[in-house]
């Protein structure tokens, strides 16, 4: 199990984490929403171990995570961040590969995940000749090669992991989440879009002003009140079956 | 954007199998390179010849009659300056590559961003400061001293510029430059004050000293310079894997399981012992530590893995190369060797920049 909890994070006098707390648990998608400065990010990078918390404690694997190696913990979860910028002419599939465990065989781990992203075709491109959807796929491939080199399954944080990708990259990236759950990876993401939220999750964890305001299921989180509590708005949840939807078109500030 | 796939699996290919072929490719200019220095000069001995003369040395045998004058020029002047030439060359190729890598920008070299400067100004500083200290100072200490207090002006300057440009863990490019104008400047006034104070036998020495040049090889300059470079190199041995993952940023190269702060200190400790090593033996040789690692990232592409010994080897070679030139084509003067690297060096380079302005405009 992979959790921060009670985290108390201030930078610049602010408090950006009050308590907060979330598990991700093997197998199980948890998503992180909220309103812009709730402290998503920040519990993000608490949790990736980006940032030490001033208060509370992140646990991965049955260790304090303030006492793991980078390289141990980089056995044990990896991450993609939102947007990556690569100083020199790296191709596609040397990108992919930098994350990869050192002295062993990398090439068929790197072609396995350029193929689930499917950029199989773009192995040899220069990575800065990409469009931004391509590029962040290329990321989620590396963090795909870092899974396979690691320890078990292991666990995948994803910070708006569909933010530059058009509606089929959304959903292909999606289904490789939950393909990944299937195969015992924990994921936790970062996600804006509610819709996409819903579809993905198993846990959705909502924060307002560093502080866990609700979690649960899609279906308990994502209701009518919650939703004005949140951020403010008034919409109507509808259902397309089993999940539950929100059509910007309908809400009303 | 769509690419055509064909094409960039003709690209796939292409990589893999010229990387084996760039790493011989420049071993086999380093020997071109050891061999032409060796027989070039005032009088030309034959590569064959060279070879005996080492053979015989290593074997402990002594050159007697017409055979010792040839000997002595090999072993006691073109041997060590071929070899500083080497080291010099290839640790400051290196030192280049490492100061763009961990800056993470290809415009980063010791010689443009003051790292260079700081170490000619605490070897200006021992060279004068030294010849007041020479009744209390044994001389072998004084040697040892140079390559010493270069590496800890160009540590100085390495660790400042670093502290200046970087702010929550982002380099800025354009901080750095400037800073690395600031630091550059600091320490030219610093040496020129030094200089202020020095006697004209010392400023003649200085000046030709500041152009660069591998004239005053000997011995004991190349083991003074010796214990720098390998520590560079084995410094670079542990840093390929992190210079690669620093290279999507501070935060990504974490979370690949890099030690940041850790690979930060130690590229910091080889790019002050190669620049600071190269100063103190050869003076301030300019671009080498650019063109070179840039050279070698268009054959064979940005990873660390095989850019850092390519660009050990290339620097080495071309550093040779351009000191046969310094010291044949005005003979018997000796042109200082980093107006030749300059020379070459500054043409090239801006034909780069126009040849890839759009993209790197783009």
């Amino acid at each position: 199990m992979y959790c921060a909890h009670d985290i108390g994070f201030s930078a610049g006098g602010r408090a950006l984490l009050d308590g907060a707390s979330v598990e991700v648990l093997p197998g199980r998608v948890t998503v992180l929403i909220g309103p812009n400065g709730a402290g998503k990010s920040t519990l993000f990078k608490v949790l990736a171990g980006e940032r030490r918390a001033q208060r509370g404690q992140v646990t991965l694997a049955g260790a304090d995570l303030a006492g793991l190696k980078p390289a141990r913990l980089a056995r044990l979860r990896a991450v993609l961040p939102q947007s990556v910028h690569v100083a020199f002419a790296f191709t596609v599939e040397e990108v992919a590969g930098i994350g990869a465990k050192p002295g062993r065989d990398t090439a068929a781990p790197i072609r396995r995940a350029l193929a689930r992203v499917e950029l199989a075709g773009l192995a040899g491109e220069n990575y800065e000749h990409l469009s931004g959807g391509e590029k962040q796929r290329v990321q989620l491939a590396r963090a795909l090669v870092q899974l396979e080199g690691g320890e078990g399954p292991g666990y995948l944080l994803l910070d708006e992991p569909t933010a530059s990708l058009d509606l089929a990259q959304q959903l292909l990236v999606l289904a490789l989440v939950r393909e990944l759950a299937g195969e015992g990876v924990g994921v936790l993401a970062v996600l804006h879009d509610l819709n996409l939220a819903a579809m993905v999750a198993d846990e959705i964890v909502a924060l307002k002003q560093g502080r866990v305001a609700a979690r649960g299921t899609p279906g308990e989180v994502l209701t009518d009140a919650r939703i004005a509590e949140l951020y403010g708005v008034s919409a109507r949840i509808g259902w397309a079956p089993a999940t539950p939807f929100l059509l910007p078109q309908a809400a009303s500030r | 954007m769509s690419v055509a796939a064909p094409a960039a699996t003709g690209h796939y290919g292409r990589r893999p199998r010229r990387a084996p072929l760039a790493l011989g490719l420049c071993a086999a200019l380093v020997v071109l390179a050891f061999l032409a220095s060796l027989a070039i000069g005032p009088v030309t001995i034959a590569p064959g010849r060279i070879l005996d003369i080492i053979g015989a040395a290593l074997r402990g045998e002594r050159a007697t009659g017409a055979a010792l004058r040839e000997a002595v020029i090999v072993l006691d002047v073109r041997l060590p300056r071929t070899l500083l030439g080497l080291l010099v060359g290839g640790g400051i190729a290196l030192a280049g590559a490492v100061t763009q890598g961990i800056f993470r920008n290809p415009l980063a070299d010791p010689g443009l961003v003051g790292i260079s400067n700081g170490a000619a100004l605490a070897a200006a500083v021992w060279i004068v400061a030294g010849s007041h200290l020479a009744f209390y100072v044994p001389p072998a200490l004084m040697d040892v001293g140079l390559p010493v207090m270069a590496f800890c002006g160009a540590l100085i300057a390495t660790v400042a510029l670093y502290a200046i440009s970087t702010h929550e863990g982002r380099t800025s490019v354009v901080t750095m430059l400037f800073a690395g104008i600031a630091i550059a400047a600091l320490a030219a006034a610093g040496t020129g004050l030094t200089v202020f104070v020095a006697s004209d036998q010392q400023l003649r020495d200085f000046t030709f000293w500041s152009f660069g040049s591998l004239g005053g090889a000997t011995w004991q300059k190349v083991a003074a310079a010796l214990p720098f470079m390998v520590l560079l190199g084995l410094i670079c041995t542990r840093l390929a894997r992190a210079l690669d993952a620093l290279a999507l940023g501070e935060a990504e190269a974490f979370h690949v399981g890099i030690d940041v702060q850790r690979a930060k200190w130690l590229a910091i400790l080889g790019i002050a012992a190669g620049a600071g090593a190269s100063v103190a033996v050869a003076g301030v040789i300019g671009f080498v530590g650019l063109v070179v690692p840039h050279l070698i990232r268009l054959m064979i592409g940005p990873g660390h893995r095989l850019l850092l010994p390519c660009a050990a080897l290339l620097g080495g070679a071309l550093l040779l190369g351009a000191d046969v030139v310094a010291r044949t084509i005005v003979s018997p003067a000796e042109l200082p060797l980093g107006v030749v690297t300059a020379g070459f060096g500054a043409p090239f380079f801006l034909w780069l920049l126009l040849r890839r302005r759009a993209a790197l405009m783009g």
